[in-house]
């Protein structure tokens, strides 16, 4: 009877929070100005790269330290569609014409149309990924073998786009857009829009990784991560399974930066490069592990205080950044959420357990015999 | 021989495994029927877990044939492919997963297809929660279903592992060490279990304990130094001199010298 109350309260409790954190995000354009708005926008882009990289890292232990990668190339499919739409028919991006080239190349005309971007800024990068996921989880390379592969993947392609400059903007990247779809991207109701469809994309990210998170399928991935030699003598691939949530959580990389260069008006490689790749991680560590609450909140969170503070001490950032990530590591192996939530269990008694969700562990090697 | 010509499910022809040139396992026989336990004894290093390694996928021989059912070649499949088979392995040291419940790790063991999509669109069906639920009293876990797999006490964990092969009701079951760690009592019950769970389905147990292996086996064969040294019944089997010699002798000497293995 008093557990049963006890769960009900917490029914209740964990029901209120979402609603609220769904008002705040549907009022802010309210009580926030232009710029502080179009900020979050972009941070409710981030939070859904936190997502696919919670998904994988906190729940199935495959450590992406890549994903700027799956990121920009998102935000360059959609930043070609804008370039082009700002160039209007018949002319070459500007970039283009400097570096002498005469002719459209033809792996930009699929970007003429809004829709063949959108869908490639999500699917290029999941094939990219699923690429990676094959080559490597296959022959069951992983932990830090697979880590460091997937930096090695961010050097390539950031070389590759910046060696290409007639083609990709070089370091410059791609930036001078105008419209999307007609609309014009300097009008405060195009951005308020843009503003409401990240905070849709961010709920609507949250819902599809709590459901491959619960359930049958999240306790796999959770197998996974735990203990994948044992999971193979139960009759599981888990090959598959890796391959599944680095491709997913690739997708979401790819609709953040639409959604980031939608807001932004830029990409570069700079952008989606060693640096970057590093941070979107810091952001589910300091958030929260195995939680995915707490990694996008992390995303947000980290990133509303850089803006914060580097608007008034830019060097005290890193500083700060860097220093927050020695204590979550050593102290806070679940983040800050986490802690909150250990707090929570403390006063509530069993309140935050759940809220923790599943315990954030990196396994780097087992053995059976 | 005198055994009763029951159904060979698994056979193991001239098995040779290498290791960087090493032979822990050198032209090996062994055939696993149908309702029997048949247990693999043998002085450390012998070959025994090298011997269920095989079996299961997890080491390749460089020769020798592994035959399912009479047709169906294990030596060209994976892992997991051997175990969907009906093949399950419990290992020496117990490999739960350690932070889903009990009762989560039973159901992770029980779904029957096991393909990523599969999973993802599977339903919960009424039958799998009472599978789970008889699986549960059969191992004695009833009590703990939902409590996290790592906080159990040893033997409990070597229960759930157990649990966890029957519950996919396979052919074989391979056991390496089942009852190391265990107490008398505990160790007793699993014996029991055993028994019990060989009807219908072969049981390979590997062990040391030769109290256990006295009270329960069907079949006992005796490896050496990565060959079969001899096959027979456990009292045919404490009757031989060169049993005595390669391995009683020598447990012996260890229990007198105290180091157990
Ligand atoms: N992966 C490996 N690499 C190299 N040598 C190995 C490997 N696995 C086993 N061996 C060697 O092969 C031999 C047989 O090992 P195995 O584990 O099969 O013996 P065992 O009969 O199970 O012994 P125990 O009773 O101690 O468990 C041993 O000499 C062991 O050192
Ligand atoms: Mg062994």
């Amino acid at each position: 009877m008093l557990l049963k109350n006890a769960t009900v309260r917490r029914k209740i409790v964990i029901t209120l929070a979402y609603a609220a954190v769904v008002a705040l995000l549907a009022c802010a354009p309210m009580f926030l100005s232009d710029f502080r708005l179009n900020l979050l926008g972009k941070f409710l882009a981030y939070g859904v790269v936190a997502l696919g990289l919670d998904l994988i890292w906190g729940y199935t232990g495959i450590l992406s330290l890549g994903h700027g990668i799956f990121f920009g190339i998102g935000a360059y499919c959609m930043a070609m569609y804008l370039k082009l739409e700002a160039t209007g028919a018949g002319r070459l991006p500007d970039f283009m014409q400097w570096s002498g080239v005469t002719s459209l190349p033809w792996f930009w005309e699929p970007f003429r149309f809004f829709g063949v971007a959108l869908l490639l800024s999500v699917l290029l990068p999941m094939l990219l990924a699923l690429l990676l996921g094959f080559f490597t989880f296959r022959n069951r390379i992983r932990g830090v073998y697979f880590t460091i592969l997937t930096q090695a993947l961010v050097l390539i392609v950031v070389t590759l786009m910046i060696g290409q400059q007639a083609y990709t903007g070089g370091t410059n990247g791609i930036t001078g857009f105008r419209h999307v779809l007609g609309f014009s991207l300097a009008s405060p109701s195009v951005k308020n829009g843009l503003y409401y469809i990240s905070a849709a994309a961010l709920v609507g990210s949250f819902l599809l990784c709590r459901r491959l998170v619960r359930g049958p399928f999240g306790k796999v991935l959770q197998a996974v991560r735990d203990g994948q030699n044992r999971l193979r003598f139960l009759g599981y691939d888990p090959a598959k399974y890796q391959m599944f949530v680095f491709t997913v959580s690739a997708g979401l990389a790819g609709l953040a930066g639409v959604l980031f260069v939608l807001q932004v008006g830029i990409i570069s490689p700079s952008m989606m490069d060693i640096v970057p790749s590093i941070e979107m991680v810091l952001w589910v560590a300091i958030g929260g592990r195995g939680s995915l609450i707490g990694a996008a909140a992390g995303a947000l969170l980290i990133n509303a205080s850089k803006s914060g503070l580097s608007e008034t001490y830019p060097d005290f950032w890193t500083f700060l950044l860097g220093g927050l990530f020695i204590v979550v590591v050593v102290f806070l192996p679940k983040g800050l959420f986490g802690l909150l939530a250990r707090l929570g269990a403390r006063m509530k008694g069993g309140l935050g357990d759940a809220m923790a969700g599943g315990r954030g562990r990196a396994v780097v090697g087992e053995d059976h015999r | 021989m005198p055994w009763p010509a029951e159904e060979v499910v698994l056979s193991l022809e001239k098995i040779t495994v290498e290791f960087d040139g090493f032979r822990a396992v050198n032209g090996m026989d062994l055939s696993l029927r149908k309702n029997e336990v048949h247990f693999l004894i043998g002085p450390n290093g012998a070959g025994k877990t090298t011997m269920l390694d095989v079996m299961c996928g997890k080491a390749r021989p460089a020769s020798g044939r592994i035959l399912f059912r009479d047709r169906i070649d294990l030596s060209k499949k994976k892992e997991h492919q051997i175990a969907q088979l009906g093949i399950g392995r419990k290992f020496q040291a117990p490999s739960i997963f350690s932070e889903l419940t009990v009762e989560e790790n039973l159901a992770l063991s029980l779904q029957k297809k096991k393909g990523v999509f599969s999973v993802l669109f599977a339903r919960r069906k009424e039958e799998d929660a009472r599978a789970i639920e008889r699986m549960l009293s059969t191992i004695g876990l009833g009590e703990v279903s939902g409590r996290r797999a790592g906080g159990l006490s040893h033997g409990q964990k070597q229960w759930l592992e157990i649990g966890m092969l029957l519950i996919q009701e396979p052919a074989v079951v391979l056991l390496d060490e089942p009852v190391a760690g265990m107490t008398d009592a505990e160790t007793e019950k699993t014996g029991e279990l055993l028994r019990r769970i060989s009807v219908d389905r072969c049981v390979l147990v590997v062990e040391h304990d030769m109290e256990f292996v006295r009270q329960f086996a069907g079949k006992v064969t005796i490896m050496h130094e990565g060959k079969l040294l001899m096959e027979g019944t456990m009292d045919e089997v404490q009757a031989d001199a060169r049993v005595a010699e390669v391995y009683l002798g020598k447990r012996r000497d260890a229990d007198v010298v105290g180091a157990p293995a």
